[in-house]
Parts: C-alpha cells; sequence; structure tokens
C-alpha cells in the first residue's frame, strides 16, 4: 500500500512536470515574444490544457497530505516563502488566460504578469527542489533552518536550471503545435536553450561536488543509478539530431526523456527517504485505514479515469493548433 | 507559537478562502445553468438558447478561471501555515480532499478546456457531455468539502493515536447527518447565487429595455428556480440549526447571545452582545422562542454560554450577527422571488418597474448569505480548529514567524484585489454589453481538424497533442 502510494505520487510529480513544465516554458517564452499574432499562436497552444495541466500540482500536493503527512506538513512549513511566490505566480499567469481577451488597454498588464508569473512559479519549483537535495535543517520532526533556511547558491542554480528545462520543453512544444512564424523563431531559440540546460546541468553536479553533498554518496553505493544519465544522454543526442533536421515532432518527446532520466536519478537517490535523511517513506506513511481508503477508490479507479480525462483533452486538441480559434 | 502568527495566519486563511468561495458559489450553479441551456437548445433549436449559453460560458470563463487559481493557494494553505493540523489531521482531511481532487478538480480541468474552445471539434452530444462533466465536478468538489469541513465541525470515526486522527470508520465520517444537512445547504446556496444572477441580469436588461427575448428567459429560469428553491432551503437551514444545537452548543448559544441557561428558553432577536458584561444591550427578545427554535418544545432549558469556561467560548458578536445577517438575505431573496415569479405568471413583471429594480439590485445578496453563512460556522467553532479536540491556537505552524505570515498576508491581499478589480470589471463589462457582444461574427470559426469520434482508430493515450 505505502509502495503505491510512492509511486503514485512519484507519477503525478512527473505528469506535473512534464505538463506544466512546458506549460510555464512557453509563459516565459511568450515574453520574449514580439508581435501580437506571436503571442496569440502560443497562447493557443496551451490554453485549452493548462487548466487540467495545473491541476497535477494539487493532485501531488493532496496525495501527499493523505499518503504522507507528516512530509506535507514538514516541506510545505519548511519552505513557506518559495510556496507563497510560487502560488502567487500561478495565480498571476492563470488569470491572465481569461484576462488578456477581454482586456483592451490593459491587455499588457496580463501579458506581463502571464510570463512573470510562469517565471516566479517556476523559479521557485527548482529552488525547492534544490534545496531539498542540499537538504534543509530539520530536528524532532520540526523545521528549524529559519525563514530563509532554503536560499542557497545551489538551490538559485537549480531555480535557474528548472527554467531553462522547463523553456526548452515550452520551445519544443510549441515547434510542435506551431507554424511559422512562431515555430521558425522558436527553433532558433531551442539550441541556445538546450546549451544553457546542459551548462547548467554540469555547473550543479560540480556544485554538488565541491559541497561533498550528501546525496552524492548515492551514486557510489548504487553504480546502477548511471543508467539514468546515459538515457539523458542518448535523448540529448537524437535531441540534437532532430533539431538539426527540423523535425516538428521528435523534440518535445526527447527533452521529456530528459526530464524523466533527471526525475528518476532524483527519486531514486532519494530512496528510501522522502526527505533526504531525514524521514523515510514508511515513516511519513498514513496509517493503513488512511491509505487503504485512498487506494480502492480513487487510486485504483478514479486515477486511471483522470490519466483518461488527460487524454481526451489532449485528443481533442491534437495537431497544430487552429490559425485562429475564437475566444482569446 | 508566536500569537502575532497565529492571528495573521486566521486572518489570511479567512481572507484566503473567503475570496475563493465567491467564485465557486458562482460557478456551481451557473455550470448547472448551462447544462441546461445546452440541453434545451439541443432538444428544442431555439436559438435564444444557444445565444445565452455562450454568452454565459464567457462570464463562466473568467469567474472558473478565478476560482481555480484561488483555490490551488487552498491546497497549499494548509501545510504552510496549520503544520501541526495538517500533520495530526492528515490522515484525514488528506485522503478527503485526495477525492476531491481526484474526482473533481481533474473532471473540471478536463472538460473545460473542451467547453472553452472544442465545441468546433466534437459533436454535439459530446459537448453537452463535457458540460454535464464540469457540472458533476463542480458539485463533487462542494460535497467533498463538505465532509472535510463537516468532519473539522463535529469530528467522528477516528481513533487518537501517536499524535495522529487514525481514521476506522470513514463510512461514519462520509455518511453521517451532520454531512448530508451540510452538502444541500451550500449546493442549493450556489444554485440560488446561479439564479439571482440570471435573474438580476435579466431584470437589468428589461429595465435598459434591451435584449428582451433573453431577459424574459433568464428572468423567468432564474426566479422559478429560486422560488421553489428558497422555502427548501430555509428548512434545510432549519436542520442545519438542529446539528449546531445537537453538538456545538457553544456555538448554538453564541448565536443566540444566550448567556445564561434558560427554560424556558427566549429567543433573542436583535440586540448587542457584549462579552465584557456577559449580557445583551438594547435586546429584543421573544419569551419561550427559543425553546421552540432549538428543542422543538414549549418547556425545554437551553444552554447559555456561562455553562462554559471562558477559554472554551466562541466569540459572539460575529456569529451572532452573521446569522442574523444571513437568515435577512435569505427572507429578501424569498420575497423577490415569489412575488416576481407571482407578477411573472401574471404577465405584469416587465411593467413593474420597482421590482425589476429590486431584483437588479439583489445579486449580492446571496454572496452575502453564503459569506456570513460560512463565518457563523467558522467563527463560532472557535476556539477549536477540529471541535473540542484541536484548538486553533495549537494547530499553526508553531515556528511561523510574524514577519512571515504579514508578507504572506499582505501579498496575497494585494495580488486579489488586484485580480479582483480587473475580474469584476470584465465581468462586468461582458454583461453590460450583454448576449449582442458576441457580435455579428459567427459563433465558431471552422476548424480543419475533423470531429472526434470514439470508433476513432488510433487509441487514446495520455499523449500530449497529436
Amino acid at each position: 500500500m505505502v509502495t503505491y502510494w510512492v509511486a503514485l505520487l512519484a507519477i503525478s510529480i512527473l505528469i506535473y512536470l512534464l505538463l506544466d513544465g512546458f506549460d510555464l516554458g512557453v509563459g516565459m517564452l511568450f515574453g520574449l515574444a514580439d508581435s501580437e499574432s506571436k503571442r496569440q499562436a502560443m497562447l493557443r497552444t496551451i490554453a485549452p490544457v493548462w487548466d487540467g495541466n495545473e491541476t497535477w500540482l494539487v493532485v501531488t500536493g493532496v496525495i501527499m497530505w493523505g499518503a504522507f503527512p507528516a512530509v506535507y506538513s514538514m516541506l510545505l512549513s519548511a519552505l513557506y516563502i518559495p510556496v507563497l511566490v510560487m502560488l502567487l505566480g500561478l495565480i498571476l499567469r492563470g488569470v491572465a488566460f481569461e484576462f488578456r481577451g477581454k482586456a483592451s488597454r490593459s491587455r499588457w498588464i496580463w501579458d506581463a504578469s502571464f510570463s512573470a508569473g510562469s517565471f516566479a512559479a517556476s523559479f521557485m519549483q527548482g529552488v525547492m527542489v534544490g534545496a531539498l537535495v542540499e537538504g534543509l535543517q530539520f530536528s524532532n520532526g520540526e523545521y528549524v533552518g529559519g525563514t530563509f533556511g532554503w536560499l542557497t547558491t545551489f538551490s538559485v542554480l537549480c531555480g535557474i536550471g528548472l527554467c531553462f528545462g522547463y523553456a526548452l520543453l515550452g520551445a519544443c512544444w510549441l515547434v510542435r503545435k506551431c507554424e511559422d512564424p512562431v515555430r521558425d523563431t522558436t527553433r532558433r531559440q531551442i539550441p541556445f536553450l538546450a546549451v544553457a540546460v546542459l551548462a547548467f546541468l554540469v555547473v550543479v553536479f560540480t556544485h554538488a561536488l565541491i559541497e561533498h553533498l550528501p546525496i552524492l554518496r548515492r551514486w557510489t553505493e548504487r553504480p546502477y543509478l548511471f543508467v539514468f544519465p546515459l538515457i539523458g544522454a542518448g535523448a540529448a543526442a537524437t535531441l540534437a539530431t532532430s533539431i538539426l533536421r527540423h523535425d516538428d515532432y521528435w523534440p518535445f518527446y526527447m527533452v521529456s526523456v530528459i526530464f524523466a532520466a533527471a526525475f528518476g536519478t532524483l527519486a531514486l537517490s532519494f530512496w528510501p527517504y522522502m526527505i533526504p535523511f531525514v524521514i523515510t517513506i514508511d515513516e511519513a506513511a498514513a496509517p493503513h485505514s488512511s491509505l487503504a481508503f485512498m487506494f480502492w477508490g480513487a487510486g485504483l479507479f478514479v486515477f486511471p479515469l483522470m490519466l483518461l480525462y488527460v487524454a481526451i483533452g489532449y485528443r481533442v486538441f491534437r495537431g497544430k493548433s487552429a490559425p485562429a480559434a475564437d475566444h482569446y | 507559537m508566536d500569537p502575532t502568527a497565529l492571528l495573521l495566519s486566521r486572518l489570511q486563511f479567512a481572507f484566503t478562502i473567503s475570496f475563493h468561495i465567491i467564485f465557486p458559489a458562482f460557478t456551481i450553479g451557473l455550470a448547472a445553468w448551462l447544462t441546461v441551456l445546452e440541453a434545451m437548445h439541443q432538444y428544442t433549436g431555439r436559438p435564444v438558447y444557444r445565444t445565452l449559453f455562450e454568452f454565459w460560458l464567457k462570464i463562466f470563463g473568467v469567474a472558473f478561471g478565478m476560482g481555480v487559481v484561488s483555490g490551488v493557494v487552498m491546497a497549499f494553505q494548509f501545510g504552510t501555515n496549520w503544520s501541526v493540523l495538517s500533520k495530526m489531521s492528515g490522515p484525514i482531511q488528506g485522503p478527503l480532499l485526495s477525492y476531491e481532487t481526484f474526482t473533481a478538480f481533474m473532471l473540471e480541468a478536463g472538460f473545460f478546456g473542451i467547453l472553452i474552445f472544442g465545441r468546433p471539434r466534437v459533436p454535439p452530444w459530446f459537448y453537452l457531455f463535457s458540460t454535464a462533466m464540469v457540472a458533476l465536478g463542480t458539485t463533487l468538489s462542494a460535497f467533498w468539502i463538505m465532509v472535510n469541513n463537516s468532519w473539522m465541525q463535529v469530528p467522528t470515526g477516528y481513533v487518537l493515536e501517536n499524535g495522529q486522527f487514525v481514521p476506522n470508520d470513514w463510512a461514519q465520517i462520509i455518511f453521517n447527518r451532520v454531512v448530508w444537512v451540510r452538502f444541500p445547504h451550500m449546493l442549493l446556496a450556489s444554485y440560488l447565487t446561479g439564479a439571482f444572477c440570471v435573474a438580476a441580469t435579466g431584470a437589468w436588461y428589461l429595465l435598459r429595455r434591451t435584449y428582451r427575448p433573453e431577459a424574459h428567459v433568464m428572468l423567468r429560469m432564474g426566479l422559478a428556480l429560486a422560488a421553489v428553491l428558497l422555502p427548501v432551503q430555509l428548512f434545510i437551514g432549519h436542520l442545519v440549526g438542529d446539528y449546531v444545537h445537537d453538538f456545538q452548543p457553544a456555538k448554538f448559544a453564541a448565536i443566540e447571545a444566550r448567556w445564561h441557561d434558560e427554560q424556558p428558553a427566549s429567543e433573542v432577536l436583535i440586540a448587542i452582545p457584549d462579552s465584557s458584561t456577559e449580557s445583551n444591550k438594547y435586546a429584543i427578545s421573544i419569551p419561550v422562542l427559543g425553546s421552540i427554535i432549538g428543542s422543538m418544545s414549549l418547556t425545554s432549558k437551553e444552554v447559555g454560554l456561562t455553562s462554559f469556561p471562558p477559554q472554551d467560548r466562541p466569540p459572539v458578536v460575529i456569529p451572532f450577527f452573521a446569522f442574523r445577517i444571513m437568515v435577512g438575505c435569505g427572507f429578501v431573496m424569498l420575497g423577490l422571488a415569489w412575488f416576481g415569479s407571482w407578477l411573472g405568471l401574471k404577465h405584469r413583471l416587465e411593467r413593474s418597474r420597482l421590482l425589476l429594480w429590486g431584483i437588479f439590485l439583489s445579486f449580492p445578496l446571496p454572496w452575502i448569505a453564503i459569506l456570513t453563512g460560512w463565518y457563523t460556522a467558522e467563527v463560532g467553532r472557535q476556539p477549536w480548529t477540529i471541535y473540542g479536540v484541536l484548538r486553533t491556537a495549537d494547530a499553526v505552524t508553531p515556528f511561523l514567524t510574524a514577519s512571515a505570515a504579514l508578507t504572506s498576508l499582505i501579498l496575497f491581499v494585494a495580488v486579489y484585489a488586484f485580480i479582483f478589480s480587473f475580474g469584476t470589471y470584465y465581468i462586468y463589462r461582458l454583461l453590460r454589453a450583454g448576449p449582442a457582444g458576441l457580435g455579428g461574427k459567427p459563433l465558431h470559426v471552422p476548424v480543419p481538424n475533423r470531429p472526434m469520434s470514439l470508433a476513432d482508430k488510433t487509441p487514446a493515450i495520455a499523449e500530449p497533442g497529436e
């Protein structure tokens, strides 16, 4: 039962990373677009699906609360400021979808709030992952690191790195869904973003080596972890060739594979801890009666249904997005 | 625990949830109304239903968006500001909110996109189905929230083990009678909100002498629904009062501003409760009515606040006045709905401009009733977060500093005020422009994709695009 919910939590986080990842990435690239028609084209590719994408964040949150309440309460209270900024960012970008179409003179406000909100949310998500990897200070299950304990060079680097990662994912999404001129502009951004992501991976890894982060010991203990970087490298190579071939279809999937590989690496180096070296999965798990109640309804039946809704949503809006949708 | 951080966290929770409830209260009713309109359009083929659908869909979109973004905050705020509560009650509240997210949010989110953008891409029956799924999603969401809150009001079906509430009877948690009076109460409140907004818009157009066909449909449907639902709502409200009387006597005494035990008890209609002297000023009360309302008896003894130790008493002023405002709104709405429907039946409604003004100006009443009703329930629950078991002061994140809590509160207020002003302004503009705001342009641009069919050969897998 515990294993099932850990697996579901991991799957939900991964789905969130990929779906809201491209969505937030498009939001950040949106700020770089130089004409209204481009901005509209970019927005059209995500407008029908952003709400569903963001819901995976809530899914992650409530699974954590229901199945691992100790971790939910420890992490969220420790990461007070990053969570706050992330939420405000998500609010500002979320309302922009509906508001900018209704606005006339004030449209620039929602354009700004859309890209700034996307950036703030992405950055803070990276910062939180970084802080978790580097280690937050807990004592007796209570956070003792102070209001800004999460703020370190490493976590900020991770924040910037995730922004580039999301932007790359978003760019590949745009190439898939748009025709020129957006596709053309985005194609030119992809090599830069891909190199930036690579550079940040190197910097983050080196930093971790220099700082002797305890999590790195996992790599010597568990050599099989090297499978993931290898998968990632393979995907990166395919990404490079598909970009050179001006392929619209594959880059998105290759970046997704890179994301999945990075997530897999991280998750397996955490194992069996949920917060590294502070609390294990079993210690954090809710009582059996809670897990079983969630399993026999939500977990077993509704979770596959949710995947079905997502599938239906993406299927209805498949292919290149329509040149002139009416609503926005 | 820092008392300032506690107060600020309470204010922040109250503020963010009050702001949030405005939108679901509206969209639950509106989603149901959209489903009815779409079904009637497909059944009768009358264009007025389609016009109204497209018109209200735009308003729904704005309100739904604001409800979504303010709702995401709620899923995390339990952990950030109330870490002790979220750890202790996580085994019960976590699964309940998981059910909400799994059964409701995903349903809404998945089909909302189709509702707004999908009409040209799906067959009509599937579009109607999507509308109904969004409506079902909003309703399910309300259900789980009411289960969750009812458990905090009347905790049941658990044992306390290792500092956690461990559930041992989920059927008791979900199917107890508190849930089954409070959920219909909230659901009807949402339907009434939708009904009054629709009716008020109709009245507004008639006053401006524009969009007469649409205005008549809106006014008639809105008022008729409200006229039927309001008496039911008042009755269910009475049942809600019964559960408070039985399970939360201190809250009941606060709502009644009853300071001392009385037998038979009088009913304070209006007064200024004063907790320093433990008495009411300028009270107007009716003898014996308190016993009738509380226990359906002429002789029963009703408990007063002084029977509880001071540290277990809720504040009195807020529940007392909030409750009276809620009930007052209910009766005003009842009068408007009945009188309006009666005139409507006699085809005299359009000439009665005074009543049209009344209906037009009544649109805030359901919201006021919902907010004051919630203030009665939540402030009346104090000093407990989980009634009788966990005090609010013990539930807050122990190391939260006042400065962090103040920063977050200020930011929430600033951002919410900002988006609320623009959001209501945009909704106002849409309503003002009316159904013709859709303009002479075609409702939908043809899209090259062929309509989706379930017999499609490609298997539907969770694959973005394509």
